[in-house]
C-alpha cells in the first residue's frame, strides 16, 4: 500500500497522476501557448509544449516575395519588438549583397533596435508581474513603454508594425527632435527601472515565486538551446553584440549582465539589467550619431525619397522600377544573426541569384528558448509553471512562424 | 581571425573524416563543409566534443528542396562555438524518401529542430526520440516547405482559395 505524506515536508503526494491542457486560451499562456502538463499532485511530471497555432508559413510566404518586400512580414514575428526582426533580416541580405550602410544609419538603427529592447523587455516583465499577481507593474511597464512608442512613431508613423529597417538604411531620418526626446526618455527611463525594482526585486512574494524556480545550469542551457537573457541567466556570457559585433556596438561603452543560478529570478534580473544598459546605449548613440546619408548610395537598392516622385518623371520611373521588379541578389547563402531582445534571432537565405529569396530560414529565439519548458518545469509546482513560461518570454508571433 | 579559423576547420576536419568531407566552401566569411549523410552523426560528436571547434550550441537545423537535383534535399546544420566565437555550417544531401541520422544524441535541442524539417520537408531522422509534426496538425497532408507545394495550399472545406489536388 502506498503511503500517502504530507506536501509540507517537500514530500510528494502520491495520487492519480493527471494530464492537464494549458492553454492555447489561458490568459497566462502568452498567446497561444498549448503546454499538455502531466501533473502528480501539485509536482508536474512532464510538460510538453503543443505550438503551432499562430502557424502562417511564413518562410513560403518569404520564397514567393521580392527582397524588399518582404519587410513588412518580419515586423509581425517578434511582434513586441519589430525593429529588431527588421534588423536581422535586412542585414541578412546585406550580407548576401556585401554592402555596408552609412554611418548614420548604423546608429540609427542601434537606437531603433535598443528601444524595441526595451519595449520587449518591459511588456516581459509587465506580463511576469499580471502572471504573478503584481498588476501594478504591467500598468507602469505599459504606462512607459508608451514613451518609447512615442519615440518608433516620431520615427516611422507607426507603433508596432514598422517596417523602418530596409535593405540598404533606413526609411526615415531622425530628426533632432527625435534625438531630443531621446535623451529625455534616458533621463526618465532609469528612475522608472528602479520603481520596478522597488516593486518587485525585493518583494517577499516575488523572491518566493521567483528565487530558484526553473534553475538551469549554463551547460544544460547551451545543450537545450537557450539564448538571449535566458542563457546569460545562467551565467554565460554570450552576447552577439559583444562578442560578434555588428553595426556599431563595438564603438559603444555597455556591460553584458549574466546572472549565476539560472533560476527565473536571474532571468528577471538580467532583464532589468539590459533595460538600463540599452539606456546608456541609446544616450550613447544620440550623442555620437554623425551626419550625412542614412542609406547607402545605390539606386537599384534604394528607391527615390517620395517627394521626389511626385515631382520628377526619373524618380518616378525610378520608384516603379524598385516596387515592381524588386533587385537581384547575388547567388549564395548566408546566416546571419543578431542579439534579439529574445536571444539569438537568425535569418538563412539562400540566393539563386534572383529577385527572390530561394529559402529563406528564421532562427526564432521563442521556438529555441521554450524547447527548455520541459527541462525547467520538471518537479516544480503547476504554479510555477506560469513563472517559468513569463520568465522565457516566448511570443508566438515568432515562435510559430 | 575569422578566415584563419576557418581553414583551421578545414584541415581538421578533413584530417580527421578525408574522403567524407565532399565540399568546403567560403563564402563571406561563412564555412560550409558538406559531408557524407552517414558520417553525419560522427562529425557533430567530433565538432562538439573537439577542443578545436567545440561547437556546443546548436544554433538551428532546416532543411531546402532542390526538386531538379538529385539528391533532392539538403539539411543543413548551423553550429556555434561560444569559447572559439566561431560558425560553422554543416551541409548533407538527401534523396527524396532516404532518412536521416538524427543528432539529437549529440544536442538535446536538436529535437525541434529535426521535428520542424520533418514537419516541412518530410525528411525523417532515424533515432529521433519522438519525430512527430510540430506546427502543422497530425493529420496535415504534404509537406508545406517543398517547392511543389502550392503556395496557398490544397482545397478543401476550410480553404477555398487552395489548388485542386491531381
Amino acid at each position: 500500500m502506498e503511503k500517502k505524506r504530507n506536501n509540507t515536508e517537500n514530500m510528494p503526494v502520491t495520487t492519480k497522476e493527471l494530464t492537464l491542457s494549458f492553454g492555447p486560451q489561458h490568459p497566462s499562456a502568452h498567446g497561444v501557448l498549448h503546454l499538455v502538463v502531466d501533473i502528480q499532485g501539485e509536482t508536474v511530471v512532464r510538460a510538453e509544449p503543443d505550438i503551432g497555432y499562430l502557424h502562417r508559413g511564413t518562410e513560403k510566404i518569404a520564397e514567393n516575395l521580392l527582397y524588399h518586400q518582404f519587410v513588412p512580414y518580419t515586423d509581425r514575428l517578434d511582434y513586441m519588438c519589430g525593429m529588431s526582426n527588421n534588423l536581422a533580416y535586412v542585414m541578412a541580405v546585406e550580407k548576401l549583397l556585401d554592402i555596408e550602410v552609412p554611418e548614420r544609419a548604423q546608429y540609427i538603427r542601434v537606437i531603433a533596435a535598443e528601444l524595441s529592447r526595451l519595449s520587449g523587455h518591459l511588456v516581459c516583465v509587465g506580463a511576469w508581474g499580471v502572471d504573478l499577481g503584481a498588476m501594478s507593474m504591467l500598468l507602469y511597464a505599459i504606462r512607459d513603454r508608451e514613451m518609447v512608442l512615442d519615440l518608433f512613431e516620431m520615427l516611422c508613423g507607426a507603433r508596432m508594425t514598422y517596417s523602418y529597417l530596409r535593405i540598404g538604411g533606413v526609411r526615415y531620418d531622425a530628426t533632432e527632435e527625435f534625438k531630443k526626446k531621446c535623451l529625455e526618455l534616458c533621463s526618465i527611463l532609469p528612475k522608472k527601472i528602479d520603481e520596478y525594482e522597488k516593486l518587485l526585486t525585493g518583494n517577499r512574494i516575488w523572491i518566493k515565486r521567483n528565487r530558484g524556480v526553473g534553475a538551469i545550469s549554463g551547460e544544460e542551457a547551451i545543450e537545450i538551446g537557450l539564448s538571449g537573457p535566458n542563457l546569460r541567466a545562467s551565467g554565460v556570457r554570450w552576447d552577439i553584440r559583444k562578442d560578434e559585433p555588428y553595426l556599431v556596438y563595438d564603438r559603444l561603452d555597455f556591460e553584458v549582465p549574466v546572472g549565476t543560478d539560472g533560476d527565473c529570478f536571474d532571468r528577471y534580473m538580467v532583464r532589468i539589467e539590459e533595460m538600463r544598459q540599452s539606456v546608456r546605449i541609446i544616450e550613447q548613440c544620440v550623442k555620437a550619431m554623425p551626419d550625412g546619408p542614412f542609406n547607402v548610395d545605390l539606386p537599384e537598392i534604394v528607391p527615390p525619397p517620395k517627394h521626389e516622385v511626385y515631382q520628377n518623371m526619373e524618380a518616378l520611373i525610378h520608384h516603379f522600377k524598385y516596387v515592381s521588379h524588386g533587385f537581384k541578389v547575388p547567388e549564395g547563402e548566408v546566416y546571419s544573426a543578431i542579439e534579439a531582445p529574445k536571444g539569438e534571432l537568425g535569418f538563412y537565405i539562400k540566393s539563386d541569384g534572383s529577385e527572390r529569396p530561394y529559402r529563406l530560414k528564421i532562427r526564432a529565439p521563442s521556438f529555441c528558448n521554450l524547447q527548455a519548458m520541459d527541462t525547467l518545469s520538471r518537479g516544480e509546482y503547476l504554479a510555477d509553471v506560469v513563472a517559468i513560461v513569463s520568465s522565457l518570454d516566448p511570443v508566438f508571433g515568432e515562435c510559430d512562424k | 581571425m575569422v578566415k584563419n579559423s576557418n581553414e583551421l576547420f578545414i584541415q581538421r576536419l578533413r584530417e580527421r573524416f578525408g574522403t567524407a568531407v565532399l565540399d568546403t566552401l567560403i563564402f563571406r566569411d561563412e564555412l560550409t563543409c558538406t559531408v557524407r549523410k552517414d558520417a553525419i552523426v560522427d562529425v557533430c560528436r567530433f565538432v562538439k566534443e573537439d577542443p578545436a571547434f567545440n561547437m556546443k550550441f546548436l544554433s538551428d537545423i532546416l532543411g531546402v528542396d532542390y526538386p531538379e537535383e538529385s539528391p533532392r534535399f539538403e539539411v543543413i546544420y548551423h553550429l556555434l562555438s561560444i569559447t572559439k566565437r566561431a560558425r560553422l555550417r554543416l551541409k548533407i544531401r538527401v534523396e527524396d524518401g532516404e532518412t536521416v541520422p538524427s543528432v539529437t544524441g549529440v544536442w538535446k535541442s536538436a529535437n525541434w529542430h529535426e521535428r520542424e524539417v520533418y514537419d516541412m520537408f518530410g525528411i525523417v531522422f532515424t533515432g529521433h526520440p519522438d519525430l512527430k509534426r510540430i506546427y502543422l496538425p497530425d493529420d496535415w497532408e504534404g509537406f508545406p516547405l517543398r517547392k511543389d507545394y502550392p503556395l496557398r495550399g490544397y482545397k478543401d472545406e476550410y480553404n477555398p482559395y487552395g489548388e485542386e489536388k491531381e
